[in-house]
């Protein structure tokens, strides 16, 4: 009987791993260059999710989402969900980090907390202005269910999550290895002030960075909000704590480690919740799912602090 | 010019600061509802700390404020004590995380667990809960119980804190934040759901009616008496505050936060000074939970989710962190934010949405404006005052002061001689 629900476990795991990863990638790109912990990433992401809630909802309001094809749909709230989103990390760099990019550690961190929790009553308050509520229903593209041989049925919308968040990572794996900006990306993680003399503008780059990670947070919020059907402005810290665990878990700066380890921690965490209650004779059930990815994270940190791929660092006095 | 300025203002006259009292106080008494004297009586206490008067003098008279004129003015009405005693706890929670996060530089997001510790401690065993799991129904406790209690909330707190400080203390930095963060959703998850297999902590129904403290039969439910519980309890934690600040751990612990690398080599255990440090302010934050869970005679885990653990982050960080006037203004500050300001100004919208001047939707209200508060003072304290208001004094040894003292010599050692030297060659 237990055996009986594994395929579609491993489908759900599978969806919300894909969707860790990508938002991981986009805390283990800033921590690679400017060694600090995006704490508002999480935060963008609900932007996405939001932006493209309200793209769909006034397409619809509008009487164009009937007629359209949904990959059409798709492809607009993507985009408009990404350019916005890309624009606001862009905008939050500026304003709240890069002013403290010489400051001690602790402080661009404090500085980042503010803004993920600025970003929540903003959205929160845009939204009870727009809509009198701020727990929004989505749109859904995507309904037929496809049937896996008869094992297993898996939303297409779980699908699309799947296919788009692996054309995103070989994208931005694309461009970090084969293009000039990617390669400069690269230089600026390295060292900073070696890439300054190799006339790199690093203040570019790092706004690239921004953009480029935030953009792609953007559009998993648009995936999110597709797959699970309702949104609400909170859902962005504890995911964004996850796809922070996702990337500690494979090494945080390592883009690779990033995707398995976010692939990994959504598997775990679907496995967690469906054989946990189970196999304790339901004294520990799906509640402590969230204990789980934690102490995953807590071992991690103890037993292998550099993560799956990344390199162990020596300090230097 | 600024600084020149301030280097020239040496504090508040005495006179200033005794009319500004006695104003206030006046006003207090004979006016029923007015937040702005409360708001004056309060902020005489940063007055005081500013006057112009000797050490001894000052303490004299913020104790007599505390002590006599507030009770005095404002004893008898329900509202002023209970925003006091609200202020007074947050105060001393803000102490506590001052240790960890002022003191020892590590950035603790969980601490509102250790809290959560010693509230449940008092609740469980204060009530009927614990017969669920102790047999032989021996509870609930009387009142009595609570002053031993503060103790046990003490030691139930510095337990937890070493618990979970012996894994998480291991990594640094920013990850910590994360760490700690982790745990304390741990905790809250683990309370939340804790009323199966075993009902220990009721789950989300939390736990009532937690009795009030009493001594020799009196029963000290009301907010004045929590007022001076938690006065009492925020003079021992200063004090220990100052006492740590200037002792040896203290010092260790300032040097960890400086540079972790240079302080191990100068012979100090990273893993144990840091764990003090996590031990101390959680055990604070533990004698503050049993007020709280007395006070409240009600807890459930709804009361210390993530926000609370910031919103004491904040008071720290915009008080200025590991300066203990700082601290306590920044903790008075936020909480009558919280509890008072915020909440009158949405009454007086509310008025004005009643007669019909402007409309208004109940999402906008201003007391739900928590997070957009926080944020925003996070963000401007990180970019333009991360000291904080009154930042943190760095103690300076005054060489000359020392080598003119009795006990230079002893002191310095072998320094005095190569100050004399260098001495010796300027003139």
């Amino acid at each position: 009987m237990l055996l009986n629900i594994l395929p579609q476990v491993l489908v759900d795991g599978l969806t919300l791993g894909f969707m860790y990863a990508v938002v991981a990638l986009g805390y283990t790109m800033v921590y690679g260059i400017l060694e600090f912990i995006n704490f508002a990433h999480g935060e963008i992401f609900m932007v996405g999710a939001f932006v493209g809630t309200e793209v769909l909802l006034i397409t619809d309001a509008l009487g164009a989402l009937e007629g359209m094809n949904p990959f059409v749909a798709l492809f607009m709230t993507l985009v408009i969900a990404m350019v916005l989103t890309g624009g606001l990390g862009v905008l939050i760099e500026r304003v709240a980090y890069r002013p403290l990019r010489g400051a001690p550690r602790l402080v661009p961190l404090i500085s980042a907390i503010g803004v993920s929790f600025l970003l929540q009553d903003l959205v929160r308050f845009t939204e009870a202005l727009a809509r009198n509520e701020f727990y929004l229903n989505t749109p859904t593209l995507f309904t037929s269910p496809i049937s896996l041989g008869g094992i297993a049925t898996i939303p297409a919308k779980g699908l699309v999550v799947i296919v788009l968040a692996i054309v995103m990572m070989v994208a931005l794996t694309l461009f970090v290895n084969k293009t000039k900006w990617g390669i400069a990306m690269r230089a600026v993680a390295q060292d900073r002030n070696t890439a300054s003399l190799m006339t790199i503008n690093v203040d570019k780059v790092i706004m690239l960075t921004f953009l480029i990670g935030s953009s792609l947070g953007g559009a998993t919020g648009v995936l999110f909000a597709q797959n699970y059907g309702t949104i609400d402005p909170y859902i962005g810290f504890i995911l964004g704590l996850k796809a922070f665990t996702a990337a500690v878990l494979g090494g945080i700066g390592n883009l690779r480690g990033a995707m398995v380890g976010g692939v990994l921690l959504g598997l775990l965490e679907s496995l967690s919740g469906a054989y946990m209650g189970p196999l304790t004779n339901g004294a520990f059930g799906a509640e402590y799912k969230d204990v789980f990815a934690f102490s995953i994270l807590i071992l991690v940190l103890l037993f292998k602090p550099e993560g799956l791929f990344g390199e162990a660092v020596k300090e230097k006095v | 010019m600024a600084n020149m300025k301030w280097k020239s203002f040496n504090g508040i006259p005495l006179v200033v600061t005794l009319i500004w009292i006695a104003v206030f106080a006046a006003s207090l008494h004979f006016m029923d509802k007015s937040v702005i004297a409360f708001l004056g009586i309060l902020s005489s206490i940063v007055l005081v700390y500013y006057t112009n008067a000797s050490k001894a003098i000052k303490m004299v008279i913020g104790a007599a404020v505390l002590l006599i004129v507030i009770p005095l003015v404002a004893g008898d009405n329900r509202y002023y004590m209970e925003v006091a005693s609200q202020v007074g706890i947050y105060v001393a929670m803000a102490l506590g995380l001052n240790i960890v996060v002022g003191f020892a530089g590590l950035l603790d997001l969980g601490y509102v667990a250790f809290f959560a510790a010693g509230a449940y401690a008092y609740a469980i065993f204060s009530t009927s809960q614990a017969n669920e799991f102790i047999a032989g129904n021996l509870f609930p406790l009387n009142g009595e119980w609570f002053w031993p209690f503060l103790i046990v909330g003490l030691i139930v707190a510095a337990v937890f804190g070493v618990l979970l400080g012996l894994p998480v203390l291991r990594v640094k930095g920013d990850y910590l934040a994360i760490v700690t963060l982790g745990f304390g959703e741990i905790i809250r998850i683990i309370f939340n759901n804790l009323d199966k297999p075993i009902n220990i902590t009721n789950g989300p129904q939390g736990i009532t009616p937690i009795p009030s403290p009493e001594l020799f039969g009196l029963k000290m439910g009301t907010p004045f008496y929590f007022y001076f519980i938690v006065l009492f309890v925020i003079a021992f934690i200063v004090l220990a505050n100052i006492r740590f600040e200037h002792s040896r751990l203290g010092r260790a612990w300032i040097a960890v936060r400086e540079d972790e690398l240079a302080a191990q080599s100068m012979g100090i255990s990273l893993l144990n000074t840091k764990l003090a440090a996590f031990a101390t302010g959680a055990s604070f934050a533990g004698v503050v939970g049993v007020i709280f869970a007395a006070k409240q005679t009600f807890i459930d885990p709804t009361s210390f989710t993530l926000m609370e653990s910031i919103g004491i982050l904040v008071m720290v960080i915009l008080g200025g962190s590991g300066s203990i006037p700082g601290v306590v203004l920044g903790a008075a500050f936020v909480t009558i934010l919280q509890v008072q300001l915020l909440k009158e100004f949405s009454n007086f919208l509310h008025s004005l949405q009643q007669s019909g001047i402007i409309n208004l939707p109940n999402q906008l209200d201003p007391s739900k404006f928590q997070r957009l508060v926080f944020g925003i003072m996070l963000i401007l304290v990180a970019l333009y005052r991360p000291n904080g208001l009154i930042p943190a004094k760095r103690k300076k040894n005054d060489l000359d002061a020392i080598k003119a003292s009795k006990f230079g010599q002893a002191k310095l050692g072998i320094l005095s001689k190569i100050s004399q030297i260098s001495s010796g060659k300027q003139s």
